[in-house]
């Protein structure tokens, strides 16, 4: 236990501690219980960027921190000192269930911290924009600084068995925050989220004890720990191994988990009703952190644990990321209500991120062909997460401040805002282009990316997937079109159309100059990821290369 | 050996195995959490008992000395459930060092061999007594027997958990069914307790003749295998089996056919018990008649009684090694598979009957079914692993995972016992400020009564089997051993598959509870409920919902790995 273990520590239980203090406070003083519940989202946000600039060391490419307490012990098992460095004995951690083997560990590295940085922002904003929230207060501001612990964790943790307690914890607040305070078919969007991401669950448990009961063999303990998982997997321990045919069973199952929560087409249609029954500030997080859950899934532990599961089912992947792609756009266009439409686009916007992910492809002698490429798209599929993590916010925050005014959502029944709220009208516009894609914005960068390392794989699919960016332009500038431009004003309630509060414009102009940011200085966000995906992508070929080796001359172990 | 003896020194033997032969100089070594040595008699064993047991008459004389104005049946009840209490736990602390030599020396019989006394058996009369005591004290917060029948009510409450101490410390097949019967009896009328409700009699009525059914049917089963082995010793069954058995080819004659018959007719028994489809059907009817606090006590007690003594005699019936069991070993593989088949359609039938349920109290009846499902998973997995001798020679290896499939069932029962009493405990007192059951009534119950609700949603997820509460961690090592057995046989997979199926279908019905409670608006003629959380009720609830957490994070570590040492001492 270090400074460090304490620090996680802090960013993922500061909020559950503040849902405790929100408790406490009398039910009438809302103000009060409002302030301290933004102190507290502020602080964990500070917490994360004191993570990010402060502790993390971009240089590093494994996980962080390297625990110099835990390099002496237990360096048996692996084939070099090295390898072992590289993989188990990093992270921090302590004992939780120890019959079990089970932990209590975290760490971070350069896909993590991005995600975790995005969730204090999101988390912070959202809080920002929950003061439209009237209703039951202090329910929800407990409900919700419990959320942000569930998602913190996930983001952190280092134990497979942790990781699914954190991942189901983020499931409870999520149904009564959009069941209570959600729109009129609440109860409905909220049992439906609960009962696909449940299923979704119980599919990764049975991957988990899968993956667990492989990871011990004689008088080794098997263990959760996803950085031994991943050994495993990608072969680096002696005498221990996942047969290709566990691994392709369990990445299907761990992926299926993981996709619903993406989502991917053809287990998104819980995400519109999700979406568009949630309140504003929970539909921000639903879009901006919730879906980056399953790609970071994907990326800390479907892949590494599964190589030859992953690589096998590769081009399912990207099939369903282009699906995704086009099939979110076209029903984006298709839609009336504006929120809806948003929803969609996120479907389509995520299905970027999977395709970067899938662009594996493999020589006929078996290393990657053109692994630049496929680390592009790993770059590229992290960069538009996190930009997507701050467009869809903003654009669902835009979508919250008019509804707010007005009470409907009608696409057809908007027109002529930008000349009732120009200061509103200016910012959604902007963040509604970084969601378009346009250059100079955050949605620009990882499309483009995507896009061309997926040339590399299949110049076909490629140009599907590119015409998914012509298909974003289209429903964009249609919405925007209906809603900012035009003469005038055709809806219900046009007394109502006030110009931004002060705080709206502050959620509202953060997100955009985070949408700017990114997308003139990409760097800032790839510096930081760099050697990470770098790292992933060469062990991610090796390991497969060696999971296929022990599997041909020993029989796998994967019974006890 | 017996003719040779004559009376008198048989009279002397017995009184010297019951009372020790210095039974006031060793009274002293359990509380100074000591084992009891050889020369302790039996009482000091069965110290626990005695004081239920005096406690009964206790009750009983308050009521005839007309002392009831003084000593009310309740706290007389709470006290003695407590002291009761406290001695288990300081027989649990004195046993707790049972590793390596010592556990040979703790496997004890009393009352010359017809109960044991191990850490198995001390380890459930901590489970049952500290299990009465909640439910003691449940009931004086809801008030459910008055003054006036507050000593008949206690008398066959505690009656009924006598009872399941002598299951659970069986070592014999008469004790199996005096224990079944005694606990039997008096819950038969503690379901028709609620004497002017028609309901309620209806219950009693058919839970008797189901139940009456059903021991018959296992005591024939019974004497079947105590003919057949000429013994009712437990010690002594699989030893004696394998002479019957063990050395004839496995053929269907008349006395393999005869030893399934009545093993099969034992289940039977069990499976009443334990609500096992298909005899679950008493379950929903008796538990709507009777009054919650009796439905939650029958829910838990009742279940937890039943698999103590399902694992008692399952492991008589095989054996201490497996290697003495020869030519049975598959036939109980296949039994293994068998019961865990029956506990995955229980496990289904349970869910699915739970969702047009409108009544709490029935939703949670088919809830306890599924859950005995689950519960009954793990002994299926525990046969499983322990006779696939095929595919794992070494026995040491088999009792590992085996005591690991023991300590899934242990951990799950305790979890299951607090999430199931707290949901049956805020139904009792939704029930006495709404004077409804239906969940229907429990609409804006959240901004009214938040304690009770934020109780019943800990309760909810738990029983879901959502992490962090206890629920998923049982759930969890329950599903492994599941996993583990797969390896042996394909169809343990499936009975995995369809539990975690059946996980997310549970969703629905016990979610239906936490909308009406949170989302759904209070009724306009409702009564406003009032249940701060500093007051009895409030607290009660809240330190049951807080204790299901605590088994989810901290607590399991200790849980856990208390329930592994416990489950060890079942094998060698």
């Amino acid at each position: 236990m270090n400074d460090t273990f304490w620090l996680l520590t802090a960013i993922i239980f500061l909020p559950t501690a503040g849902a405790a203090g929100v408790a406490l406070i009398k039910k009438e003083s809302v103000e009060t219980m409002r302030a301290f519940a933004l102190a507290i989202t502020f602080a964990t946000f500070l917490l994360s960027i004191y993570l990010t600039w402060g502790v993390f060391d971009p240089t590093d490419p494994g996980i962080q921190p390297k625990a110099p307490e835990l390099v002496s012990k237990d360096a048996g098992g692996f084939k070099s000192a090295e390898i072992a460095k590289q993989y188990e004995q990093r992270g921090v951690s302590t004992k939780w269930i120890p019959g079990w083997n089970i932990e209590y560990r975290l760490g971070y590295d350069g896909i993590s911290v991005p995600l975790v940085l995005l969730t204090g922002l999101i988390s912070f904003l959202g809080m920002v924009a929950s003061w439209s929230i009237q209703k039951e207060v202090k329910g929800y501001l407990i409900l919700y600084l419990l959320l942000e612990t569930g998602m913190m964790g996930v983001f952190l943790a280092l134990d497979f068995f942790l990781f699914y307690v954190f991942w189901e914890v983020m499931l409870l607040p999520m149904y009564f925050l959009i069941g209570i305070w959600g729109g009129p078919r609440r109860e409905y969007a909220a049992i439906k989220f609960f009962l696909y991401t449940l299923f979704g669950s119980i599919l990764m448990l049975i991957a988990l004890l899968m993956l667990y009961f492989g990871s011990g063999g004689g008088d080794t303990l098997p263990t959760f720990n996803i950085l031994k998982l991943s050994a495993i997997g990608q072969g680096l321990i002696p005498d221990l191994a996942y047969s290709p045919a566990v691994q392709l069973t369990a990445f299907v199952l761990l992926f299926i988990g993981f996709a619903i929560k993406v989502p991917v087409w053809p287990f998104h249609t819980w995400l519109p009703d999700a979406h568009v029954e949630a309140p504003t500030p929970i539909s921000m997080i639903l879009a901006g952190v919730l879906l980056k859950m399953g790609g970071y899934g994907i990326l800390r532990i479907a892949f590494p644990i599964c190589p030859a599961g992953a690589q096998a089912a590769c081009l399912v992947l990207v099939a369903l990321g282009v699906i995704s792609i086009i099939y979110g756009a076209f029903a984006a266009l298709a839609q009336t209500d504006f929120k809806r439409m948003v929803a969609y686009s996120s479907v389509s916007h995520m299905g970027y991120v999977l395709l970067g992910i899938a662009v594996w492809k493999l020589t006929d002698t078996g290393s990657v062909d053109g692994s630049r490429f496929w680390l592009q798209g790993i770059n590229g599929a992290m960069f538009q997460m996190i930009g997507h993590g701050i467009s869809s916010a903003g654009m669902f925050f835009m979508v919250g401040v008019i509804y707010d005014r007005v009470h409907h959502r009608d696409l057809n029944k908007f027109g002529g805002l930008i000349g009732l709220m120009p200061l509103y009208g200016g910012i959604a516009i902007g963040l509604f282009f970084a969601g378009l894609g346009l250059p100079g914005l955050c949605g620009f960068i990882g499309e483009v990316f995507v896009v061309l390392s997926s040339w590399n794989y299949s110049p076909v699919l490629a140009i599907v997937a590119a015409s998914g960016v012509i298909l974003t332009a289209g429903y964009i500038l249609w919405a925007v079109q209906r809603v900012y431009l035009g003469p005038e004003y055709k809806g219900p309630h046009p007394e109502a159309i006030t110009p931004l509060t002060e705080r709206e414009a502050f959620v509202g102009l953060t997100l955009l100059a985070f949408a700017i940011i990114l997308g003139v200085f990409p760097d800032t966000l790839f510096s930081k990821m760099k050697t990470s995906t770098e790292q992933f992508v060469s062990t991610m070929d090796a390991g497969y290369q060696a999971s296929l080796k022990p599997a041909t001359t020993t029989a796998a172990v994967e019974k006890k | 050996m017996v003719c040779d003896m004559n009376f008198s020194e048989l009279l002397q033997r017995v009184v010297q195995d019951t009372v020790g032969t210095n039974p006031f100089g060793d009274l002293g070594r359990v509380w100074q959490g000591q084992q009891p040595t050889l020369s302790d008699g039996s009482l000091l064993m069965f110290l626990p008992e005695l004081i239920v047991v005096g406690t009964i008459l206790a009750l009983l004389f308050v009521r005839l000395f007309d002392l009831d104005k003084v000593f009310s049946g309740q706290s007389v009840a709470l006290l003695g459930s407590t002291v009761a209490l406290l001695v288990a736990v300081v027989q649990f602390l004195a046993l707790k060092n049972f590793d390596g030599a010592a556990s040979d020396a703790v496997h004890k019989t009393m009352f010359t061999g017809l109960l044991v006394y191990d850490a198995f058996g001390v380890f459930f009369k901590v489970f049952l007594l500290l299990f009465l005591q909640l439910v003691v004290y449940l009931t004086r917060l809801t008030g459910l027997p008055d003054r006036e029948d507050a000593p008949d009510f206690y008398t066959l409450l505690f009656g009924s958990t006598l009872g399941m101490l002598l299951m659970i410390s069986s070592n014999n097949l008469l004790m199996v069914f005096l224990g079944i019967e005694m606990t039997s009896v008096p819950s038969y009328a503690m379901v028709g307790f609620l004497k002017g409700r028609r309901t309620s009699s209806e219950a009693a009525f058919k839970y008797v003749v189901y139940g009456a059914g059903a021991a018959g049917v296992m005591l024939y089963g019974i004497s079947l295998l105590a003919g057949l082995l000429g013994t009712t010793n437990f010690p002594e069954m699989a030893v004696r089996l394998n002479m019957v058995i063990g050395t004839h080819p496995l053929k269907m004659d008349a006395t393999l056919l005869t030893l399934l018959l009545s093993i099969v007719m034992i289940l039977v028994g069990f499976a009443f018990k334990l609500s096992i489809f298909p005899f679950h059907f008493w379950g929903p009817d008796a538990f709507e008649g009777a009054s919650t606090e009796v439905a939650g006590f029958l829910s838990v007690a009742s279940k937890g009684a039943a698999f103590a003594l399902l694992l008692r005699v399952l492991l008589a019936l095989v054996g201490p090694t497996t290697e003495q069991s020869g030519l049975m070993v598959p036939v109980y593989f296949y039994l293994g598979i068998a019961i865990s088949v029956l506990a995955a359609v229980t496990a289904t039938f349970g869910n699915l009957a739970a969702y047009s349920q409108n009544n709490i109290k029935r939703m949670l009846a088919y809830s306890t079914i599924a859950h005995a499902g689950y519960m009954l998973m793990a002994v299926g997995a525990m046969l499983v692993l322990l006779n696939a001798t095929k595919h794992v020679p070494d026995a040491q290896v088999r009792w590992d995972l085996a005591t690991r499939a023991v300590e899934g069932l242990l951990f799950y029962l305790w979890v299951y016992m607090l999430m199931n009493l707290g949901a049956f405990a805020v139904a009792a007192f939704i029930r006495n400020e709404l004077f409804s059951e239906d969940i229907t009534d429990f609409g804006g119950l959240w901004t009214q009564a938040p304690v009770l609700t934020f109780a019943m949603a800990c309760c909810m997820f738990s029983l879901i089997g959502m992490p962090p509460f206890g629920g998923f961690t049982g759930k969890f090592m329950v599903f492994s051993s599941l996993f583990q057995a797969g390896h042996y046989h394909w169809a343990m997979w499936g009975v995995l598959a369809i539990a975690g199926l059946n996980t997310v279908f549970s969703l629905f019905y016990y979610v239906r509870v936490l909308k009406f409670m949170f989302i759904a608006p209070a009724k306009d003629d409702a009564r406003r409920v009032k249940v701060p959380l500093t007051s009895a009720a409030g607290s009660y609830v809240f330190a049951l919902a807080v204790l299901v957490l605590w088994t989810g994070m901290w607590g399991a570590k200790y849980l856990s790995a208390t329930a592994h040492d416990v489950a060890s001492v079942l094998f060698p």
